[in-house]
């Protein structure tokens, strides 16, 4: 039970950081670029996870997508897809809930690119596209990777948005931070201590190569 | 030839601002825009690139219409063919000298133009070399290669040279020169150093406020009633050696450090570290020619 939970944590985790990766990018981007009046709209929208209880969020998605609203019946009849009580349903839940985690670094990577460096490629005749993938992207990878570190080792963490959307279904919705909660629940301390040392090590380990990495891509540029 | 009337509300340190210019280039023409500094300098850059929009006006070269307000014609920065240089180089960190000057060729075919410019700018030894590696006027001179690449019709230079020491930016003025003359580039060169215009500029253009108030040549510009056969030149006293009745002065104007001898009476309140006004009749200075 111990594996399948942590099997499950870690494909949650990775799907979660690839898809957040996609949309996340091109999201930081515009944030970065817009001088549109409702950026700060935006800005709080992708900021909420942060502050608001965990409970909350999986509330709404549950009320949103549960068999009695209308969006999660027509998912249902149309597309076949429940996401209440389902994996799928858990990625859509953790994609929004570690959006800020994504988000923030590369924006933040963008905004600290010099207006000159895109310019200087647009005289020289690149397209927008030729120069966010030639010259935007590859100047900001410890952000990107700081993005994705972040948000993969946020997801492995995820606890309150998972149970409420997610529940507690072995080999579906039981990652590993519900699977300890359920071992206490069952005075089962030494399993539920197991799963505990193994994340405390994942979340150690992830974090310091980001810290690692981050500190020697620094170097480099100022040497 | 290019015909530029442009007008744009520009905000401004000192509040609202209006840029309303009017000119024309010849081709072949180096051009200065010398101004202080929120005149409106950049902007013109700006708008001549296509970075930054005007409100009204018009943009021709040749026969091809760059900008027109009236008709609705704006090309974008990628299609008006023009090579443009800042103050910060802007060069691509994540790639090396060899790899930005090649990014600017549309196919990576014709090499031809980029191995010329990299010989030309004496960048050979450096091909591989990170841009972090680079000294500011190396990294200003493969902005100027990786500018010129895809053989722009218009070169446009924003204060290229303001960053660098005064060496340095010698240099790079000839290097600037010799690629103008080159590629018969029509040249326009921001720049607050008359020195420098004085050395480069065909025709100065003089901002004030977002308007263009006097235009000629640069003799015309800065020496305007100074035309009257006179050397003048401001230096530091690095030194002040008294001797029986003169003292001597030894001034360093420029790189140079040249020696003046006055009454000592008459120079007794210079000191050392003093900022001073050397001036001299010129009336049979030796000129030879340099080269």
């Amino acid at each position: 039970m111990i594996w399948e939970s942590l099997w499950l944590t870690l494909k949650l985790a990775s799907i979660t950081t690839l898809l957040l990766f996609v949309i996340g990018t091109p999201l930081a981007y515009w944030l970065s670029a817009t001088r549109s009046k409702t950026k700060p709209i935006w800005e709080t929208l992708v900021s909420m996870p942060l502050i608001l209880p965990p409970t909350v969020l999986g509330f709404y998605l549950l009320i949103a997508f549960g068999q009695s609203s209308f969006l999660g019946k027509f998912l249902d009849d149309v597309f076949g897809l429940q996401l209440v009580f389902s994996f799928s349903g858990l990625v859509l839940a953790s994609v929004i809930y570690s959006l800020p985690f994504m988000v923030h670094p590369i924006q933040s990577g963008f905004s600290s690119l010099p207006i000159h460096l895109k310019e200087a490629a647009y005289s020289l005749g690149k397209s927008k596209t030729t120069t966010f993938f030639k010259i935007l992207l590859p100047n900001i990878k410890p952000a990107l990777l700081t993005g994705i570190v972040l948000s993969f080792a946020h997801t492995i963490g995820e606890f309150g948005v998972v149970l409420m959307i997610g529940g507690n279904l072995p080999g579906e919705t039981r990652v590993a931070s519900i699977a300890i909660y359920d071992e206490v629940e069952a005075l089962n301390y030494s399993g539920a201590n197991t799963l505990s040392f193994i994340l405390f090590v994942l979340s150690f380990a992830i974090l310091l190569s980001v810290y690692l990495i981050n500190n020697k891509s620094l170097n480099r540029i100022v040497k | 030839m290019m015909e530029c009337k442009l007008k744009k509300e520009l905000s401004a340190a000192e509040g609202k601002m209006i840029l309303n210019v009017d000119f024309r280039l010849d081709e072949g023409d180096l051009i200065v825009l010398y101004g202080y500094s929120g005149a409106g300098k950049t902007s013109i850059l700006r708008m001549l690139s296509g970075l930054l929009t005007p409100e009204d006006g018009y943009i021709n070269q040749d026969s091809n219409v760059w900008f027109n307000a009236e008709k609705k014609i704006d090309l974008p920065i990628q299609k008006r063919e023009i090579g443009l240089v800042f103050q910060d180089y802007a060069l691509f960190p994540n790639m090396n000298v060899e790899e930005n000057i090649y990014f600017s060729l549309p196919q990576k075919k014709d090499k031809k133009t980029a191995e010329e410019l990299i010989e030309l700018m004496e960048l050979g030894n450096l091909r591989k070399q990170k841009i972090q590696q680079l000294s500011g006027g190396q990294q200003q001179r493969v902005a100027l290669a990786r500018a010129l690449a895809r053989k722009p019709k218009l070169l446009l230079l924003d204060e290229p040279l303001s960053a660098l020491d005064h060496g340095m930016r010698t240099k790079l003025q000839e290097y600037i020169l010799k690629l103008h003359k080159t590629y018969k580039l029509t040249t326009i060169l921001v720049s607050h150093d008359p020195a420098e215009i004085i050395k480069m500029a065909d025709k100065v253009l003089v901002l004030e406020n977002g308007k263009i108030t006097k235009t000629g040549t640069p003799i015309s510009i800065f020496s305007e009633n100074k035309l009257s056969g006179k050397f003048q030149f401001t230096g530091e006293v690095l030194a002040k050696i008294d001797e029986e009745v003169v003292s001597i002065l030894h001034i360093l104007i420029g790189n140079n450090v040249i020696k003046s001898v006055s009454a000592k009476d008459e120079i007794a309140h210079i000191q050392k570290g003093d900022k001073v006004l050397v001036a001299s009749k010129a009336f049979n200075p030796i000129v030879t020619k340099i080269e």
